[in-house]
C-alpha cells in the first residue's frame, strides 16, 4: 500500500493535483523522486507539514509507512 | 455546549443567530460577527473567493479553538459556522457568536475567536479579480491581532 502526500492551497497549484501516491520511505527519498521545483516548495520555510492530521515541529525525522499522509501546510488564510 | 460546523453550503446568518438566541435565554449578552465576501467596484472588485479546508485537520482544529474559548470565558454558549468552497459577493463567510451572562466576557470571546480563525485555522483562501485568481497571503495585521492575546 503506498503513502499519499496532501497538497493545500497555492501548493496544489504548483503540483498540478491536490494528493499523490508515493512509495513509503524516508521523506529526503520521497521528495528526491518528484519534479524539483516541487520539491523546493514543500521544503519552504512557511511550509508546515502534518502526518496523518497531527502538526509536526520541524526537526524531527519523517519516515513514511504505508498508508501514511502528509499533507503540506503554506500559510493560513481564513475569515 | 459550543456548535461548530464547517459547512459546505451557504447558511443563513439570521436563522441560525435567530435559533442560538433562542437556545440562550439565560444568556444577558450575545455577541456575534459575520464575515461576508467584500461587494465592490473597480478592477480590483472580487468576483468569487474560494476557501479549501483539510478535512484531516480544519474541524478538529476548530473544535479545539471552541474548547479554548470557551475554557476562558465564562459563556452559556458557542456558534462558529465556517464555510469552505466557491462564495460570491455577499455571502457569508463565517459567522461567530458568543452568549454569556456578561457582555464583557461575550465581547471578549467573540473577538477571540475570530481572531484565531482568521490566521491560525486551517483555510486557504484564493479570491478571484478581472486577473484571474490569486491566493490570499495572512497580512501582518492578522499576525498582531493574534499577539493581543
Amino acid at each position: 500500500m503506498p503513502a499519499r502526500l496532501v497538497f493545500l492551497g497555492r501548493l496544489e497549484d504548483i503540483a498540478g493535483m491536490g494528493e499523490l501516491a508515493v512509495n513509503p520511505g524516508p521523506l529526503d527519498q520521497v521528495l528526491a523522486a518528484l519534479d524539483p521545483a516541487l520539491a523546493v516548495e514543500l521544503l519552504g520555510e512557511r511550509v508546515r507539514m502534518a502526518l496523518n492530521g497531527a502538526l509536526l515541529g520541524g526537526n524531527e525525522a519523517v519516515v513514511l509507512a504505508e498508508g501514511d499522509e502528509l499533507a503540506f501546510l503554506p500559510p493560513v488564510s481564513g475569515g | 455546549m459550543a456548535d461548530v460546523r464547517l459547512l459546505g453550503e451557504a447558511f443563513s446568518p439570521t436563522d441560525e443567530l435567530a435559533a442560538f438566541n433562542a437556545a440562550h435565554p439565560q444568556a444577558g449578552g450575545v455577541v456575534s460577527f459575520l464575515g461576508q465576501v467584500r461587494c465592490e467596484g473597480g478592477p480590483n472588485a472580487v468576483e468569487a473567493l474560494e476557501l479549501k479546508h483539510y478535512a484531516a485537520m480544519t474541524l478538529p482544529g476548530m473544535e479545539a479553538l471552541a474548547a479554548a474559548t470557551q475554557a476562558r470565558w465564562a459563556l452559556d454558549g458557542l456558534l462558529m459556522i465556517h464555510r469552505y468552497g466557491v462564495m460570491h459577493p455577499g455571502d457569508p463567510i463565517v459567522l461567530v457568536a458568543a452568549a454569556a451572562r456578561h457582555r464583557r466576557d461575550a465581547f471578549a470571546a467573540a473577538d477571540f475567536a475570530m481572531d484565531h480563525l482568521k490566521s491560525q485555522s486551517w483555510f486557504w483562501k484564493r479570491e478571484k479579480t478581472a486577473k484571474g485568481w490569486r491566493w490570499i497571503e495572512p497580512r501582518p495585521d492578522d499576525h498582531r491581532d493574534l499577539a493581543r492575546w
